[in-house]
């Protein structure tokens, strides 16, 4: 992965002076709130309801041993010993203190880490694919250009005070993971019929109030124009971006407004100026960049005998062949896989992650995959790089830490913020309802045979918990006071990206589980023998699913 | 003498700054001496002012700097308006200013600008400060526009990228 050298630590340190002494002013009255607002945020630091929330970025979810122990050591010392991985793979405190945010970010520096940009109206950590450099279907590993765009992005001086927030994701895969057409510009690494890499560029995408699926204004954007071309973007959207109204200023409504052949126009046209300007990129910098994502030392292992030796395990322990058929995933190189540590057992908040946990995954990174881990935006942590005869080693010592529940991709893997127990933006709270819902379908095997679900909740229509692109989305919403909830189906974040539809009237929050179950019933009812959830809502479409819900009691 | 901060030191505003004005703008009147008036004005009069050397424009948040375009050097001082600190189009214009329009003059921040966003002014190619409120601690301010020194990014100040420059 990519390590910081003197260049990037000098930046950061600096950065930290500055947050230092303009928290200090704060403190002492001489920076008033209005404008320290919008530099806390800048520095990842929130005023939640009960306390302030400090999120910190992991670029595009790598993550090494040392700097797993360090947010380790910093929920245990600054915080109340856990942390929360985020749906942008980031991680989030929700018990610091404000005076203390300089030494936690002084500290987190150390391992470079850190909360620039993580919130307010800049650009903020750019997202991947959580199985980027070892995916099977991968056509290009994406991360050097995630790198190449972090430090772009990263104090960019004319982009730090933007219509609103920002956000990149790129994937390099056939099948997308990273859902980049639900965000404001989603890349996707692509070869032309000349062979170079470049990129598909969408803008426009993304969830919140107003749901929209990125449109594709450039088919290839050759890979040494990246920075030009998103710089044109950027310019695009800051300059004509609308800022009277938060709600309407995200890109989204910008590319709306002007038709994507209109936006798409504008930026080609400022790009002609930037395009053969000095951020046109070098080989070698793209050289420099793919230097930090090579091919860890992989052993040659005899992959008939490893398979062999995990299918007798298998039948020996039924759980442990639960655990291969979902938690575990196939690697490029043959011999070794993908194993992703579920963060959802029943009853704990959707990504919470305790700081003895955070070590025990450090140790399990040096232990079993090269020292490194991968956050995903489901929530979940992943070890990429595991030797298939190490899988059942360390399948143990998951079950004993408490993330071995086997149910990566399932109904009870659910995708959730924060909401109303934390969060001030929240109409409703979100955690107890994944709770009640994962206690609803609690016999796995019943849990398998319903196959891939994505089952999403947000505690408001900002949508952090991306509820329009779940397969099953849930909505808290506010009436009078009182919360409720409100379903949609058929949503998806992948390579078919589409929003949910709204199933009909919200229901509270105790019928919850029943009207998830009475859902799941008419999927069961009526699917093929190969349908997944999603086929078969696209092909019955809603109505047997409204019918079953909303039937009247007799 | 009001003051401002220009190229790091705090010295005398010279230029009276000409506020828009409802209504025709080639019907406002122009004094003489240093004044800085809005874009409007100047597209309205440009044949009776473009001899005179004490003019300079400014530039509200909604203006362009297309609106200045290659006229941009004929002035001294050009003003960018920060309406709200929270209004980030000025960092834009005055990139496009100086590296589109090859502006060389004094490109002047104005309006409701916040001390800590002076760095990234600077390195957008803004080289003087004149904030709204006349309570401003310029001696605190200056000290801001060094608050980073090294960049990843290509801007006004330092046209290379890091990783044009990076050992």
């Amino acid at each position: 992965m990519y390590i910081y050298d003197e260049y990037d630590h000098s930046i950061l340190r600096q950065r930290i002076a500055q947050f230092r002494g303009q928290t200090e002013r704060f403190l002492a009255g001489e920076l008033p709130p209005e404008q320290f607002l919008p530099l806390r945020l800048q520095n990842g630091l929130y005023v939640q309801r009960l306390a302030p929330m400090l999120r910190i970025n992991v670029p595009y979810g790598m993550v090494n041993s040392a700097q797993l122990r360090k947010l380790a050591h910093i929920a245990r010392h600054y915080d109340k010993g856990y942390c929360h991985v985020t749906t942008r793979q980031n991680i989030q405190y929700n018990w610091p203190d404000l005076t203390e945010v300089p030494d936690i970010l002084a500290e987190l520096a150390e391992v470079g880490m850190h909360g620039t940009q993580s919130s307010g109206n800049c650009i903020r950590n750019t997202t991947s694919d959580q199985f980027a450099g070892v995916a099977p279907d991968e056509i290009i590993d994406p991360r050097p250009y995630c790198e190449i765009i972090r430090q772009w992005s990263s104090f960019h001086p004319e982009f730090a005070f933007l219509p609103r927030k920002f956000k990149i994701a790129v994937t390099g895969s056939t099948q997308d993971r990273a859902a980049v057409q639900v965000h404001d510009i989603g890349l996707q690494v692509v070869f032309n019929d000349k062979g170079e890499v470049g990129f598909k560029v969408y803008v426009g995408g993304g969830l919140g109030r107003t749901p929209v699926i990125g449109v594709a204004i450039r088919e290839f954007l050759p890979e040494e124009d990246l920075l030009s071309y998103l710089e044109a973007i950027l310019r695009v959207y800051n300059l004509f971006g609308r800022r009277d109204n938060k709600y309407k200023a995200r890109i989204k409504i910008l590319v709306r407004a002007l038709t994507p052949e209109v936006f798409a126009q504008k930026v080609e046209d400022e790009w002609q100026h930037l395009k053969d300007g000095y951020n046109k990129l070098t080989q070698s910098e793209i050289e420099r960049a793919k230097g930090f994502f090579t091919a860890p030392a992989y052993e040659t292992i005899d992959n008939a005998a490893a398979q062999a030796s995990l299918d007798k395990q298998a039948a020996d322990s039924v759980a442990f062949g639960k655990w291969l058929q979902r938690n575990v995933r196939q690697h490029k190189i043959s011999g070794y896989a993908s194993v992703t540590l579920s963060l959802k057992p029943t009853g704990v908040a959707p990504g919470d992650i305790t700081d003895a946990q955070l070590e025990v995954i450090a140790n399990l990174a040096d232990k079993f995959s090269f020292g490194e881990a991968r956050t995903t935006h489901e929530q979940n942590i992943v070890l990429a790089d595991v030797k298939k005869t190490e899988l059942f080693a360390l399948w143990q010592e998951c079950k004993t830490a408490g993330f071995a529940t086997p149910n990566i991709g399932t109904i009870t893997d659910i995708i959730c913020c924060p909401g109303g127990d934390f969060c001030s933006l929240a109409n409703a709270k979100s955690i107890p309802i994944a709770e009640a819902i994962q206690r609803q379908f609690e016999d796995l095997d019943y849990v398998y045979d319903l196959g891939d679900i994505d089952l999403n909740i947000s505690g408001c229509m900002n949508a952090c918990g991306h509820h329009h692109v779940g397969h099953i989305g849930i909505l808290g919403v506010d009436k009078s006071g009182k919360e409720f909830y409100q379903v949609q189906l058929g949503g998806s974040a992948s390579n078919d990206a589409s929003l949910g539809d709204v199933l009909g009237p919200s229901f509270g929050a105790d019928d919850m589980p029943a009207v998830i179950q009475k859902i799941v019933d008419v999927f069961v009812a009526n699917r093929t023998a190969e349908e997944l959830f999603i086929d078969t809502y696209r092909r019955i479409g809603a109505a047997p699913f409204k019918e079953k819900v909303y039937a009247k009691a007799n | 003498m009001p003051k401002l901060i220009k190229d790091g030191l705090i010295v005398d505003n010279t230029w009276t700054l000409i506020a828009k004005a409802e209504g025709d703008a080639a019907a406002v009147e122009v004094p003489a001496g240093q004044v800085l008036i809005p874009v409007a004005v100047w597209i309205a009069q440009k044949a009776q002012l473009q001899n005179r050397t004490d003019i300079g424009v400014w530039l509200d948040s909604d203006e362009g700097a297309e609106s200045i375009g290659t006229d941009a050097n004929r002035f001294a001082v050009i003003g960018v308006n920060f309406p709200l600190f929270m209004d980030g189009r000025a960092f834009s214009t005055a990139r496009l200013l100086r590296e589109r329009f090859g502006f060389t003059g004094e490109l002047r921040a104005l309006g409701n600008f916040m001390r800590d966003q002076l760095c990234y002014l600077r390195r957008c190619g803004v080289n003087a400060f004149a904030f709204a409120n006349p309570e401003a601690n310029l001696d605190e301010a200056v000290k801001s526009l060094t608050d980073l020194q090294e960049y990843y990014q290509a801007s006004v100040d330092q046209p290379l990228p890091l990783f044009r420059r990076r050992a």
